[in-house]
C-alpha cells in the first residue's frame, strides 16, 4: 500500500468525486471512503454537498459520517500508526508494547503524539492475530512488533 | 523455475514484499531465470515469510525469511532447493498440513490466486458446471444435503436460508457476502478473499443462480486493504472470461459482484446491520422479523453468507453433498477452517473435519503457547465468545457441544492466553469492546456495558466486592435477555465465563482503608 498524499480540502473537487459514484445503489459509503481518500478526512463541508448530491437530509448525512470509526471529522496530525487492541494480540502481548509507544510518543493512545507528527490511535483487529502484536502505519502492515521493536516502529512513524 | 512468495497480509506484514523483491534483484543477478508467484498463505503464520522453490522432489520452503537473507540464501542454491537452516523441507509433508482436512483451504498456498487458469487446473469452476447441471431446485437441495451451517457464528442451515430466498417473489434478488470478519482471533475469511478468492466468486455466483438473484456484494472490512485489492482484480478477470456479467457461459443466468468497503464499525458484521451500510445508512441493527431472506437488501429478498458457507459451495456442488457431509459429527457436518491465534507456538489456518477437541488443537496441532508458559485460558469464537480453562478441553469442537458448555464455535477463532493473563482485565474489555462498538439501538447494550466496566473498576479497586459481582452477574443477566443482537446478548459470554472459571482473578480483597495519598 502506498502512503497516502491527500489534496487540499476543495468543494469542487468534492462535487466532482460526488458525482462518480452518485449514480450507484447505496453511493453514500463509497463516496466517503473516495472524499476520505482524497481529501484525508470528512470535513463538515461535504455534508450539504452530499446532501444535495444524494437527496438526503443534512442530519442524516451527518449521522452516518459520526457513526463510523473510520471517517476523520478532521485531519489527521502526521501520520497514522494504528495499533491492534484486540484480544489475540493482547495474548502476545500489546499492552507492554501500547506502554512502550505511548513513553515514546509522549501521549496517550487516542491522539496525536506531542510533537503532532504522529496520530496513535488503536484499531480492533487486523486479521494478524497469529502474527501480533499488529500494526497498521498509514496504510501499511506490520506484524510480530515486540517491545524491541518499539523504537523503530516510532522512528518510522515519525521520519 | 517457479518461486512462490505469499501475498496474505499476514506475510506482507512480516516482510513478504521486501523478499519478494530481493529475490527478483538477486536471481537475475545470479543469471537465473524465476517465475515469480505471489500465492496464498499456506496458514503456517510463525513460518512466514515462507518463500517455496519448485524442485522434482516438490516444493521446498524456507522460513521466516528477511530480505537481507536473500543474497546468501542464493549464493547457498535456496533456488535449486539446497539445504539450509531456513530450509523446512518439502512444505506438504509438515506435520501441521499433513494433519489437515483441506476441503475450503485445498488451493490455498498453492495456486496463484488471481490467475483464473491456475484456479481452472486445480478443479476450479467445477462446481459452477456440476451447479448449472443440477439447476436452481438441485441446488437448493444439495446444499441443504451436505449439512453445511453457516460460518459466520450463527451456525444457521444454509440450505434453509437458500430455500426461503429461492421461494420469494420478487422482481431483484441480492446475494450478499458478509466478509467484515471483525472477530479477534479470526482469518480464514481474510485468507480465502487474498489466497483463492475465485472459490468465494464461484460460490456466490450458484448462490446467485439457485436463488434467481443477479446480483451480488461482498461486503470486506476496511482493515483488509490486500483483500479488497485481491477481490477486485479477481471479479475483473471473471468478467472477461465470462464468468460473471450476462449470460454466465451462455447459459440463461446473469451475475454481477461488486464490493463494498466497510468503515470500520464491528456491528456491521450483523447482518442487518450490514444491509443498512451497504445501503448508505449508520449501520444499526434492524428487528427480525422481517428476515433478509424476505426482506433484505434494498427491500429485496436476500441471501446472505459468511465467506467460508460461500466458499464451501464449489466443493459440495463439485463433490457432491455426501463427500462434505461424511466429515463431522452430530449436527456439525463437513470442516471447519479453525483459526490458532494469541500466545500460541504453531499460530495459523487448521481446517479439520469437527470433533476435534479443544485440547487436540492448542496443545498437540498449536504446540501450546508461544510464550512456553503454561496455558490457562483460551477464548473460543471471538471477543463475544467464551473463555474456557484447560479443564474443559475435552470439548469436542462442535456447535452443540460448545453450547453445552456455555460456549460457542462462533466463526471457529481459538485465542489462546498463557498464565500471565489478567481475567478481570478480559472480562473489563468485553464490556469496554460491547460499549464502543454497540450501535446504540437497546439500553441493556448501550448503557449495560458501560456500567459494566464502571463496576469491575470498582471491583479491582476493592469497593465492595461482593457486591460488585452480584452487580455484574444482573448486569449480564439484563444484557442478555434485553438485547436485540448478539453483541449486546453475547458480551456476557466472555465475563461469565471469566468470572465462573477464574474465581481468583475476581475476588479483589475488600478494602477498608482509604488509599494512601
Ligand atoms: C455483532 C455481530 C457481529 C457479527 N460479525 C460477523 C462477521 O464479521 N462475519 C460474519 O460472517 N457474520 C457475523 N455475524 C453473524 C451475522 O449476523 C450472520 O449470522 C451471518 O452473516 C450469516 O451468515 P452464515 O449463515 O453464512 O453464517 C455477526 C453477528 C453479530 C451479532
Ligand atoms: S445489542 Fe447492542 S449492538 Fe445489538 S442491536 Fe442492541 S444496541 Fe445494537
Ligand atoms: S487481534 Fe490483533 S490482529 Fe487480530
Amino acid at each position: 500500500m502506498q502512503p497516502p498524499t491527500y489534496e487540499p480540502w476543495s468543494p469542487e473537487r468534492a462535487v466532482e468525486i460526488i458525482a462518480l459514484h452518485a449514480d450507484r445503489e447505496g453511493a453514500l459509503l463509497p463516496i466517503l471512503h473516495a472524499l476520505q481518500h482524497a481529501f484525508g478526512h470528512v470535513p463538515d463541508a461535504a455534508v450539504p454537498l452530499l446532501a444535495g448530491a444524494l437527496n438526503l437530509s443534512r442530519a442524516d448525512v451527518h449521522g452516518v459520517v459520526s457513526f463510523y470509526h473510520d471517517y476523520r471529522r478532521a485531519p489527521a496530525s502526521g501520520k497514522v500508526l494504528k495499533l491492534c487492541q484486540a484480544e489475540a494480540c493482547q495474548a502476545r502481548g500489546v499492552g507492554q508494547v501500547t506502554k512502550e509507544v505511548e513513553a515514546a510518543l509522549g501521549s496517550k493512545i487516542g491522539g496525536p503524539s506531542a510533537d503532532g507528527r504522529v496520530t496513535f490511535e488503536a484499531v480492533y483487529c487486523l486479521g494478524l492475530c497469529a502474527s501480533g502484536p499488529a500494526a497498521m502505519l498509514d496504510g501499511r502492515l506490520i506484524g510480530r512488533i515486540s517491545p524491541d521493536r518499539v523504537a523503530e516502529l516510532v522512528r518510522e512513524a515519525r521520519a | 523455475m517457479k518461486v512462490f512468495v505469499p501475498r496474505d497480509a499476514a506475510a506482507i506484514a512480516v516482510g513478504a514484499d521486501e523478499v519478494a523483491a530481493a529475490l527478483v534483484r538477486e536471481a537475475q543477478k545470479a543469471g537465473v531465470e524465476i517465475r515469480l508467484v505471489r500465492n496464498g498463505s499456506r496458514g503456517m503464520f510463525e513460518l512466514e515469510p515462507l518463500v517455496e522453490v519448485e524442485t522434482p522432489e516438490g516444493r521446498v520452503g524456507y522460513a521466516r525469511l528477511a530480505a537481507s537473507d536473500i543474497p546468501a540464501l542464493v549464493a547457498a542454491g535456496m533456488l535449486d532447493g539446497k539445504p539450509h537452516e531456513t530450509c523446512v523441507g518439502v512444505v506438504e509433508d509438515l506435520p501441521f498440513l499433513k494433519a489437515q482436512t483441506r476441503l475450503t483451504f485445498a488451493r490455498c498456498g498453492i495456486t496463484d490466486p488471481i490467475d483464473l487458469e491456475d484456479y481452472a487446473e486445480h478443479d476450479g469452476y467445477k462446481g459452477l458446471a456440476a451447479a448449472l447441471a443440477l439447476g436452481p431446485a438441485g441446488i437448493v437441495d444439495a446444499v441443504t444435503k451436505s449439512g453445511l451451517r453457516g460460518r459466520g457464528g450463527a451456525g444457521f442451515p444454509t440450505g434453509i436460508k437458500w430455500k426461503t430466498v429461492a421461494d420469494a417473489k420478487a422482481d431483484r434478488k441480492f446475494i450478499v457476502c458478509n466478509a467484515d470478519e471483525g472477530d479477534s482471533g479470526t482469518f480464514a475469511d481474510r485468507m480465502v478473499m487474498e489466497g483463492d478468492p475465485f472459490m468465494l466468486i464461484e460460490g456466490m455466483t450458484i448462490a446467485g443462480i439457485a436463488v434467481g438473484a443477479t446480483k451480488g456484494y461482498i461486503y470486506c472490512r476496511s482493515e483488509y486493504p490486500h483483500s479488497i485489492v485481491a477481490l477486485n482484480k479477481a471479479i475483473a478477470s471473471a468478467k472477461r472470461a465470462g464468468l460473471l456479467g450476462d449470460n454466465i457461459l451462455d447459459t440463461p443466468f446473469s451475475f454481477d459482484l461488486e464490493v463494498r468497503e466497510g468503515a470500520g464499525a464491528y456491528v456491521c458484521g450483523e447482518e442487518t446491520a450490514l444491509l443498512d451500510s451497504i445501503e448508505g445508512k449508520r449501520g444499526v441493527v434492524r428487528a427480525k422479523p422481517p428476515l433478509p431472506a424476505h426482506v433484505g437488501l434494498f427491500g429485496k429478498p436476500t441471501v446472505i453468507n459468511n465467506v467460508l458457507s460461500l466458499a464451501a459451495i464449489p466443493f459440495i456442488m463439485d463433490k457432491g453433498s455426501q463427500a462434505y457431509a461424511d466429515y463431522g459429527m452430530g449436527r456439525s457436518r463437513g470442516t471447519m477452517p479453525i483459526q490458532l491465534a494469541g500466545n500460541i507456538k504453531n499460530g495459523g489456518l487448521f481446517e479439520v473435519a469437527f470433533g476435534v477437541t479443544l485440547g487436540e488443537l492448542v496443545n498437540e496441532i498449536g504446540g501450546g503457547t508461544l510464550s512456553g508458559r503454561p496455558v490457562r485460558a483460551v477464548q473460543v469464537g471471538g471477543p463475544l465468545g467464551a473463555y474456557f480453562p484447560p479443564s474443559l478441553f475435552d470439548t469436542p469442537f462442535d456447535y452443540e457441544a460448545f453450547a453445552a458448555k456455555d460456549g460457542l464455535i462462533g466463526h471457529g477463532g481459538v485465542v489462546v492466553f498463557d498464565d500471565t493473563v489478567d481475567m478481570l482485565g478480559m472480562a473489563r474489555f468485553a464490556m469496554e469492546f460491547c460499549a464502543i462498538e454497540s450501535c446504540g439501538k437497546c439500553t441493556p447494550c448501550r448503557i449495560g456495558s458501560t456500567r459494566g466496566v464502571e463496576t469491575i473498576d470498582k471491583l479491582r479497586a476493592g469497593e465492595a466486592p461482593q457486591l460488585q459481582r452480584e452487580i455484574l452477574a444482573d448486569l449480564c443477566d439484563t444484557m442478555k435477555f434485553g438485547s436485540l443482537c448478539a453483541l449486546g446478548g453475547f458480551t456476557p459470554y466472555p465475563v461469565m465465563s471469566a468470572m465462573t472459571h477464574f474465581p481468583e482473578d475476581f475476588a479483589a480483597a475488600e478494602r477498608t482503608l482509604a488509599p494512601a495519598e
